[in-house]
């Protein structure tokens, strides 16, 4: 070995506490690089396989109901290669062991063979049998919340009488990835699935014997999805078509590519936060190491090494914390990263969704850290390069000193001495102190954006689930009813309150941009359901107009004022003009708001509902529920507890692996940051704390003297950090925003408080590792060499 | 013979290197009265720094005693040693010492602050010759006039030994001369014990004793009949 590489050795080991803390953060960067980019790119593959493998189809149409012969037609569009025409209706089902009204959604798929799109997966069971009416698949989601197996019946509404399904098989689907109801955004799996039916079943159950009501398409290639959709809805107006949609109006797919899109983005901007810390950290602790090593630096150039050489042997510091790094943060990530599609099973169902980090992710991901490691080094590595042999072997000039801002105002009578040595300190470095201070105050911003999340999370049930939508059970009728329905819910047993809501199906368009939605008409006297906005606002309705989503108006380009079409997918199908009267900044999902006489007015029926919301007296709810389950009028039912509990359940649960994990890594980040810190101020200290030592201070005091720069440096950077932590999670809440939901850039007094408990605890522990330095500090040698 | 005040009683020091021990000190045994000028003598590794150390409490003997009047320093802890070093020694070092970041009127206030009866920090650097320089920092100052600020502050405490470790080693012939003479006007006035080391062999004529070592061990004590004032020591 040469006496170069001993040195470096010797000098790592001597360093080993600062290399570990830079390693434990470059392990992080690492960590959080191959779980998020693995996350991304494992669901991204799943999807393209799923979908190319199961057959999903590129464009979907629903409408009334249109006859077989039809089918010819429609394959008869240019750009259309496979077509599958399909019945699908809704019902109300009695799930045993659910006290409230489920609604199934009974999918037709042909009694022989396979599906041409929209292919099965099979995961349990056998697939229907020729000839057994009563036999079902089931959707895993559904399966498995509500706990049911093979074997199991449940109860369904078909035309208007209660008839057993029975389970004979668990299935898949690529257009039920993401499995939700409606317009919802958050899954329910106990409340909805989706069951699949023989379509010789279903076809007379539901009026629909040579007809279908539903169809779907594959686009040959270099087929024109728009130039289909057209053509498509051509076709099917006559027969209530509802406007043909592409893959990216499905709802299931949608919901997957926007969480594809966010885990790509997260997957740069949080591994680049932890990446940029490291830089930081190699950079100050490399910019000491050469600052203390000058004259060896020089002995070794007029030795005649080159600074290539010299260069590399500093750069090893690098490389090894690298090295380190890689070897905890790649099984780290791979870990977390199992640990996060085991969770991401749960919203979206693949048939197989495994966490493989490539080897091409992994080398990237050790390049991009050591590239950060490079960089770290570099501004180290430039002093060494450009310091003058004679000159680096020179002592130092004595360090210059001028009296402290405190003194200059005529203060000093109010300033110990040792005060004074530390304000000077500072003042005489002021550049060193900043950069101390920025990585503090990175340290703490990475804990407030960790947190963050638990934040947006309560915020957006404060307001989704507690100021706007109020009511304890919303009820959905099977068509439009006239307003003497109110009544009649009114008078259910056990319902306080009753506020009717009309729903109407639409697309909304403005100049060539359109969007799908539903129309929700509320009655001016509500209570239950209101119109919030992300500032916990309630906002009004105007008599006439309609309100838009902030989301939904930015995706149509309108601004109030304007006037919009409305194409109604539903009844006679109408096409009317409406103007915006206002927009919303609401937070989850795209809506469209109007006053309910304003809404029947513009579909030029009387006084119309579709639904209602109810207050419930929660002592007769079961009476209540078992009520609506043999009400056939009655489609849907949504309990808000209940879904407020699936959502903590399903969001909540997966927040915490991801918000946990980074809360783990921000904390070693501030602890990585504060003890280097301590650290190499108690090197470049250690000279004068001798001294101090030998006229006789006590390591108490001298201890107070190191630690009192350190929680100067850290009080400081604390509100920093918080403006900072403020500041990404606005870049974050900015770069994540969807259409399905927007995150409200609140941070909680807890968040704070936590940041600042922990920055001050990882500072406490920080400092009581460099007390124990400063006890076994050797008097003697420190004086026997010259500063 | 008036008391004794340091009693040194057959002290070593060993230090362990791996396999080699290296024997610093080799059962020293020295005795040092109040109000004397010592000097210590001797070639480089022979142990000077080391027994030193020992007197003023920086370090510990690996056999053999120590005793400051009746305090017995081989057998203090730490924190006795750090109270004993802040209530009765003063040490001067061939690179100064001084805190950069304070002036000289601050760096011999610092050790006043913490002293029991301690002089006027002024008073001292008047007594060292540098009145005019109070509000001075380290770097605003020549070498000799680092040293006697480091003078000043070793005695601002009015300690009872003055330990001078190679005081004038890094210091031209003037200047050199200047602190000695502190040194003696110390000494004088203020009867403090006084011990430095040195490879100046002139100095040694200004010293009431001359203790010479070698190998770790006292060869020579010899006491001078007359003492020359450093002011008339040519080298
Ligand atoms: N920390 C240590 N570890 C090992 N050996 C040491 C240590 N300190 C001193 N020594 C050894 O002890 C011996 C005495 O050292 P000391 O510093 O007392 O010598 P000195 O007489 O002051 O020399 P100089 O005139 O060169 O300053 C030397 O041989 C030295 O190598
Ligand atoms: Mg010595």
């Amino acid at each position: 070995m040469t006496a170069l590489n001993k040195k470096l050795l010797r000098d790592l080991w001597r360093m080993r506490g600062q290399l570990i803390t830079v390693a434990l953060v470059v392990a992080c960067g690492i960590a959080t690089y191959v779980t998020m980019r693995g996350s991304y790119e494992s669901i991204a593959n799943a999807q393209r396989d799923y979908y190319a493998k199961y057959r999903f189809a590129d464009v979907f149409a629903s409408l009334k109901r249109a006859p077989d012969s039809l089918e010819t037609s429609i394959a008869a569009i240019p750009g259309v290669s496979k077509i599958q025409t399909r019945i699908v209706v809704e019902v109300t089902l009695d799930v045993p062991g659910l006290p409230e009204p489920a609604l199934g959604r009974l999918v037709s798929i042909p009694e022989r063979g396979a599906p041409a799109l929209n292919d099965l997966c099979l995961r349990r069971g056998r697939s229907i049998e020729p000839g057994r009416r009563d036999e079902v698949l089931v959707s895993e989601a559904f399966a498995n919340a509500n706990r049911l197996d093979v074997g199991a019946t449940i109860g369904a509404v078909i035309n208007g009488r209660w008839e057993p399904l029975r389970i004979v098989g668990i299935a898949l689907s690529p257009e039920y990835v993401y499995e939700i109801r409606g317009a919802e955004v958050f899954p329910d799996n106990k409340r909805f699935g989706v069951f699949w039916m023989s379509r010789e079943a279903l076809g007379p159950a539901f009026n629909m014997e040579g007809g279908f009501n539903d169809v779907s398409i594959s686009l040959s290639p270099g087929g024109s999805e728009a130039g289909v959709i057209s053509r498509l809805d051509n076709l099917l107006e006559p027969y209530g078509g509802l406007g043909a949609y592409g893959r990216y109006d499905q709802v299931s797919n949608r919901f997957l590519s926007d969480e594809i899109v966010q885990d790509r983005i997260t997957g740069i901007f949080i591994p680049a936060i932890f990446l940029a810390v490291a830089a930081f950290l190699i950079h100050v602790v490399l910019s000491r190491l050469v600052h203390t090593q000058r004259s060896a630096i020089g002995l070794l150039k007029a030795f005649g090494f080159s600074n290539t050489s010299i260069g590399l042997h500093f750069l090893g510091f690098s490389i090894f914390a690298v090295l380190l790094g890689t070897l905890l943060g790649v099984p780290l990530g791979i870990w977390l990263g199992r640990g996060l599609s085991r969770l991401y099973q749960d919203f979206f169902r693949f048939p197989e969704l495994r966490f493989a980090p490539t080897v091409n992710m992994i080398v990237s991901a050790v390049a991009i850290s050591g590239g950060a490691a490079c960089f770290g080094a570099l501004n180290a590595l430039r002093s060494v390069a450009a310091l003058p042999p004679a000159e680096a072997m020179r002592p130092e000039a004595p360090a210059r000193f001028r009296p402290g801002f405190a003194e200059r105002l005529g203060l000093q009578r109010f300033v110990s001495l040792s005060a004074r040595m530390i304000l000077r300190n500072l003042e005489r470095r002021p550049w060193k102190a900043t950069l101390s201070v920025v990585g503090l105050a990175f340290a703490g911003a990475i804990l407030i954006v960790g947190f963050y999340f638990y934040d947006a999370i309560e915020y957006l049930v404060r307001v989704e689930f507690q100021r706007a939508a109020r009511e304890d059970v919303g009820i959905t009728f099977n068509e439009p009813h006239g307003s003497s329905a109110r009544y009649s819910v009114e008078r259910l047993p056990g319902v306080l309150r009753a506020e009717p809501f009309r729903a109407v199906p639409a697309r909304l368009r403005f100049e060539h941009r359109s969007r799908r939605v539903g129309i929700l008409g509320l009655s001016d006297d509500r209570d239950l359901r209101r119109i919030v906005d992300q500032n916990l606002r309630v906002i009004d309705l105007p008599p006439e107009g309609i309100v838009l989503s902030e989301s939904l108006a930015r995706i149509l380009g309108v601004s109030p004022g304007d006037t919009i079409t409305i194409e109604v997918l539903e009844g006679q199908r109408p096409v009317r003009r409406v103007m915006v009267a206002g927009t919303v900044q609401d937070l989850i999902g795209t809506s469209a708001y109007m006053d309910i006489s304003a809404l029947n007015r513009l579909m030029r029926e009387g006084e119309t509902i579709s639904g209602a919301f109810l207050s419930v007296d929660s002592l007769v709810a079961p009476g209540l529920y078992s009520f609506l389950k043999k009400t056939p009028a009655v489609s849907g039912v949504n309990v808000r507890e209940a879904m407020l509990q699936s959502f903590r359940n399903t969001i909540a649960e997966s927040l915490n692996l991801s918000t946990g994990a980074l809360i783990a890594f921000a904390c070693v980040i501030a602890f990585g940051i504060v003890y280097n810190g301590a650290l190499i101020a108690l090197s470049e200290r250690a000279h004068e704390l001798a001294s101090l030592r030998v006229l006789g201070f006590t390591r108490t005091e001298i201890g107070w003297m190191l630690l009192g720069e350190q929680a100067i440096l850290a009080g400081v950077s604390i509100p920093m950090g918080f403006l900072l932590g403020y500041s990404i999670c606005g870049l974050l809440v900015y770069a994540m925003q969807s259409e399905l939901y927007r995150m409200p850039l609140v941070i909680s007094g807890r968040t704070y408080a936590f940041a600042f408990i922990t920055i001050t605890l990882a500072s406490a522990i920080s400092g009581l590792l460099i007390a124990r330095k400063i006890r076994n500090l050797d008097l003697v040698a420190v004086l026997k060499a010259r500063e | 013979m008036p008391d004794t005040v340091f009693h040194v009683r057959k002290v070593s020091k060993v230090y362990h290197m791996g396999e080699v021990e290296v024997h610093a000190l080799r059962g020293v045994d020295l005795e040092l009265f109040p109000g004397e000028f010592v000097v210590l003598l001797g070639p480089s590794g022979s142990g000077k720094s080391t027994l030193l150390n020992i007197l003023g409490g920086l370090d510990v003997p690996t056999s053999g005693e120590v005793f400051y009047l009746d305090h017995n320093l081989t057998a203090a802890a730490p924190a006795e040693l750090t109270r004993y070093r802040r209530e009765h020694v003063g040490f001067v070092f061939q690179f100064y010492n001084l805190i950069p970041s304070l002036t000289a009127l601050e760096n011999t206030a610092l050790v006043t602050e913490i002293a029991e009866n301690p002089l006027d920090p002024r008073e001292c650097l008047r007594l060292v010759g540098l009145e005019e320089r109070l509000n001075h920092f380290p770097a605003q100052m020549s070498g000799g006039e680092q040293q006697r600020v480091a003078i000043a502050r070793a005695i601002a405490k009015r300690p009872e030994v003055l330990l001078c470790d190679e005081p004038t080693g890094a210091l031209d012939y003037p200047t050199g001369k200047l602190v000695l003479e502190v040194l003696e006007r110390v000494n004088r006035e203020l009867g403090t014990i006084t011990v430095v080391i040195t490879h100046n062999v002139v100095i040694a004529d200004m010293a009431d004793r001359v203790i010479r070592i070698s190998s770790g061990e006292i060869i020579d004590i010899h006491k001078n009949e007359k003492k020359v004032a450093p002011s008339e020591l040519t080298w």
